[in-house]
């Protein structure tokens, strides 16, 4: 059974806070839901099947209850950064199987807040965990596991930093339109290779912000998105993988399980990547895009330094705009998860409701990947493809 | 410029069931991977059973201890002191995460090789680590 054409994603809201002091996660959690709800046209009680990762709890129960649910189709499919897209693709299954008619998906984080720095200090998955005793003494740190593909991919494929950098500057000439970025000010290749030295060869500005905030969508059955008065978002494909060390041998390090995910996605969608106008790429760092980019097949392996460079990316000069919110890198990075404001920004482009100053010309077909966990280290990718009807 | 290598706290590892034995031959200076015995491919990290043909026909293999540097990175901003994490490849083919110690660290690379250390975890757990050879 393929899902596309089965199911529209109805409602997209991406929470402007990017620093919750004021506010608990369940509080984010029922203020994105309000949010995508309303923009969707409908109301809670509309809701039957509700899909959720990372909240404070047991899954998505806790949250369910706190917003007072009434489901008949539950998911917590947890992949980390990339569980929004999982999420999206997961929910137009179960609609095209009758399990529900209108999917509610929530995140919603609190890391700026709590000052815990996600990106450099070492997080343990718990007793239990089949690979920790082999991994933890040696301090990997969600920067170093990047940065380590990073190493390899300029060993490999001669990618130099200018190159990289040139992945943040394009999110930056985004995100000066975006009053809600938390970096706002547009940046040059030389800020960023000059700006201080994080893992080699990863400098700071090659790192996604950490941020506050959360964001919500709706997906629902054909005749009900048409009942709405929204743009037509019809989910056309969606592909998920797994990528793992390929215990300790076989192990080629740049590449991501994008590989695997992105012709999933096309084959279902039956559109080529030459095809795709706009592209929500995940950033958690410079080299993520750049990994990303080549598996999804924008350009060939080892290519997407060259591919990146000299504005490729930026909105109305480059070949392929991307992340025309600003992106982790400079808008939003809610949880330290980056899966659902890539789905919303693709949402607003496919609607033509992106700023003008970015929004692509003619945007009938748009893709959003994302990646879960660690490049570099066991992942999980998603690939969703998107079309305006 | 150089940054030369300062011991650091080590996290003790949370060893689980079956693990032990790599532990306890890393306390006799030797560095232990897992190999099959039906398809004959080594791994890591050891499992009770081969990843990749599922066999449960898996034993310890003592290996040579040397090997190269795959990729690394110097993590200058995560902590007080700066380390070197790596994954190397031993000479056996398999892959594992560590650390470069005992050298300047921004002088590892790419290809070089490299023989293992021991090192001690707070708890006093020996962790393989590699120098260069």
């Amino acid at each position: 059974m393929s899902i596309n054409g089965k199911a529209y994603i109805a409602g997209a809201f991406e929470h402007p806070t990017r620093k919750a002091t004021d506010k608990s996660i369940a509080q984010l959690h029922a203020e994105c839901a309000q949010g995508a709800l309303a923009d969707a046209g409908l109301t809670r009680n509309d809701i039957d099947g509700y899909f959720c990762a990372g909240a404070p709890g047991l899954g998505g129960l806790n949250m369910a209850n706190h917003l007072g649910l009434r489901l008949r189709h539950i998911d917590s499919t947890d992949t980390g950064g990339s569980s929004y897209l999982i999420h999206v693709s997961h929910a137009a299954q179960a609609i095209a199987a009758g399990k529900c008619n209108v999917a509610l998906i929530t995140l919603a984080g609190r890391p700026r807040s709590e000052k815990v720095p996600h990106g450099t200090q070492v997080r343990s998955r718990g007793a239990d965990v089949p690979d920790e005793p082999f991994e933890i003494p040696y301090a990997p740190v969600t920067i170093n596991l990047y940065a380590m593909v990073a190493m390899r991919h300029m060993h490999e494929y001669g990618t130099t930093s200018e190159q990289l950098a040139w992945v943040k500057v394009a999110a930056s000439h985004h995100a000066q339109h975006n009053p809600n970025a938390m970096l706002r000010d547009v940046v040059t290749v030389k800020d960023v290779v000059e700006s201080p030295m994080i893992s080699d060869p990863l400098h700071r500005l090659d790192c996604c912000v950490v941020s506050d905030g959360g964001g919500a969508l709706i997906v629902t059955r054909p005749e009900i998105a048409r009942s709405l008065k929204r743009p037509l978002v019809k989910i056309r494909g969606a592909g998920e993988a797994i990528k793992h060390q390929m215990g300790g041998t076989q192990y080629d390090i740049c590449v991501s399980g994008g590989a695997w995910s992105g012709p999933r996605a096309f084959e279902e969608a039956g559109v080529k990547p030459a095809d795709i106008k706009y592209a929500s790429i995940y950033d958690s760092f410079t080299i993520t895009v750049v990994v990303q980019l080549e598996d999804l097949g924008f350009c060939k392996k080892g290519e997407g330094g060259r591919f990146v460079a000299d504005g490729n990316l930026i909105s109305g000069s480059g070949k392929l705009p991307f992340n025309t919110d600003g992106g982790g890198l400079c808008n939003n990075h809610p949880d330290n998860r980056g899966g659902m404001t890539k789905v919303i920004e693709a949402v607003r482009q496919l609607r033509g409701e992106a700023h003008a100053a970015v929004q692509v010309k003619n945007c009938d077909l748009a893709l959003a990947h994302g990646t879960g966990a660690r490049l570099g280290h066991r992942h999980a990718s998603a690939t969703l493809i998107m079309e305006r009807e | 410029m150089a940054t030369p290598y300062q011991e650091r706290k080590i996290a003790d590892p949370t060893i689980n069931v079956g693990d032990e034995p790599y532990f306890e031959a890393a306390a006799q200076g030797k560095l232990l991977f897992k190999q099959c015995e039906d398809c004959g491919k080594p791994h890591h990290y050891p499992r009770g059973f081969c990843p990749f043909c599922f066999s449960d026909k898996v034993s310890w293999r003592e290996a040579k201890g040397t090997g190269k540097v795959h990729t690394y990175s110097v993590t200058r901003r995560a902590g007080p002191i700066p380390y070197c994490i790596a994954y190397v490849e031993l000479d056996e083919g398999v892959i594992l995460m560590t650390n470069i110690v005992d050298c300047d660290l921004d002088a590892v690379r790419i290809g070089q090789k490299v023989k293992v250390a021991f090192k001690q975890s707070a708890g006093g757990v020996a962790v393989p680590m590699f120098t260069p050879a």
